[in-house]
């Protein structure tokens, strides 16, 4: 089964829809025994991180999140679900969940690219350079595009740790790797068929990975 | 560097599209999930659905719409026509839409965009201006003013005053439609674009008047828009969206080519 960890987080039926349209039906919950059965958790979000750390620790879903990477299973970080798993965001100066060392930092508000002031949120699509290969990023295309839509983006302190980086004025990592968790600051559920093949290799990948 | 995005926009009346969409063999859809599905298929970075419809069962309807077009596409989506308060705002997002687009309704109350950032997020909340241009006055200094109900009720509001306005209160972003260039096929108000989007610092969805790729090619660089509303071009088969983003990309704007 797969879990999508529910934290009150924005709109989670998207990555349900998603996967009930993959063939992959999920269960949406915050209950840490019925998350605890599932093979994969999903960890999505839309919001700010202030929010999220603090109704993720009235749930008790922060010592779960931390059990379960310690676990070996399978999570995948979506958005502010990927943000939320470093030590520290500048968003609303949030200490967060620290499974992953970095930080998470706010585009400069002067961001430019060939002289032009650059839109904040970075909304829309673009594409991911992926560095090595990876279970879950098999299979896409090397033209590929992604959704975006954020502030913040991640900048984690072990390059090892960063497998896809994408451009926004500068180059941030919009991908991450560690063990057995993976985590995109793209929605690969908005994404169309590539970001559909992701959530389907996540859905059957068993969590190894040789960094 | 993020693509220029290409936008369809739908009306749907009563849970059906207002004008057929002619597909392959030029046979008119009505049914706005279907259409929705194929501009999906056919590479759409987004699609906006305009619900004309007023009556309470009319947005029930639009609502099971929504739901049906959450099932079946996996890109963002966005729901405007009417909305006024934040409840509308809710249905329509658990429903399964990204974003929703206010217009008359935050001329009225433009709270709605202050609580709908709050109770969604910024990117759920696109404001909808519809655009007429005037003579400049102390009023109206940018020489084009905020119009309601269709273009027919001036609000006394410079558009380029509002657009600021809705960035301060947490508008995600803007979709700017020129009632002038609406409908004409002749091409995109770029100055009107270009005035607004390099204005605020939220991304701009350029409206009205598209009916050729050259039209857009134009409102995506000297109009400075970050993205292109279209409509008739692509539903009655002048033009697909392939081509469009091909025709795009040849001239050097970063379009999404793989999808």
């Amino acid at each position: 089964m797969i879990a999508v960890v529910d934290y009150g987080a924005g709109n989670l039926t998207s990555v349900a829809r998603a996967l009930e349209y993959i063939g992959r039906p999920c269960r949406v919950t915050d209950d840490p025994e019925m998350l605890n059965r599932a093979s994969h958790a999903i960890f999505p979000g839309v919001g700010a991180a202030g929010d999220a750390m603090e109704n993720l620790r009235s749930r008790g879903l922060d010592r779960w999140l931390k059990g379960w990477f310690a676990s070996g299973k399978p999570l995948l970080g979506i958005c502010l679900g990927t943000q939320v798993i470093f030590d520290y965001s500048e968003e609303n100066q949030t200490p967060c969940l620290g499974l992953i060392p970095g930080q998470v930092k706010r585009f400069p508000r002067d961001i430019q690219d060939e002289g032009r002031t650059l839109k904040i949120p970075h909304m829309g699509w673009n594409g991911v350079a992926f560095s090595r290969k990876h279970p879950v990023f098999n299979d896409l295309s090397r033209e590929a595009e992604f959704y975006f839509v954020h502030t913040y983006y991640p900048a984690p302190a072990e390059a090892g740790h960063v497998i896809g980086r994408t451009e926004y004025g500068l180059t941030f990592c919009s991908a991450v790797a560690v063990r057995n968790l993976v985590a995109v600051q793209f929605h690969p559920e908005k994404s169309g068929t590539p970001g559909l093949k992701i959530l389907e290799n996540f859905c059957t990948w068993d969590g190894a990975y040789a960094e | 560097m993020l693509s220029k995005r290409i936008i369809p926009c739908l009306d749907v009346r009563a849970g059906q599209l207002t004008k057929g969409v002619k597909f392959q063999g030029n046979v008119d859809i009505g049914d706005p999930v279907e259409v929705a599905r194929q501009y999906y298929e056919q590479g759409a970075d987004e699609i906006v659905f305009y619900d004309i419809t007023a009556s309470a069962d009319g947005r029930a309807i639009m609502i099971d719409v929504v739901r049906r077009v959450a099932e079946t596409i996996f890109i963002p989506f966005s729901v405007g026509g009417g909305i006024q308060t934040l409840e509308e705002m809710r249905q329509v997002i658990l429903a399964g839409a990204e974003k929703v687009s206010v217009n008359s309704g935050a001329v009225k109350n433009p709270d709605i965009i202050r609580e709908g950032a709050k109770a969604f997020g910024s990117q759920c909340v696109v404001l909808g201006m519809d655009v007429k241009g005037v003579a400049r006055t102390r009023e109206i200094p940018s020489g084009y003013e905020i119009v309601i109900h269709g273009g027919r009720v001036y609000t006394g509001l410079d558009a380029l005053w509002w657009a600021k306005e809705a960035e301060r209160l947490g508008a995600g972003e803007i979709c700017l439609n020129s009632i002038d260039a609406d409908g004409t096929q002749d091409g995109y108000e770029i100055d009107l674009t270009s005035l607004i989007s390099t204005k605020v610092s939220i991304p701009v969805i350029a409206s009205g008047g598209a009916g050729k790729p050259e039209h857009l090619y134009d409102v995506l660089t000297r109009g400075h828009a970050d993205a292109a509303l279209i409509a008739s071009m692509v539903h009655y088969r002048a033009y697909t969206i392939p081509e469009i983003k091909n025709f795009l990309h040849d001239r050097g704007v970063k379009t999404r080519l793989a999808w």
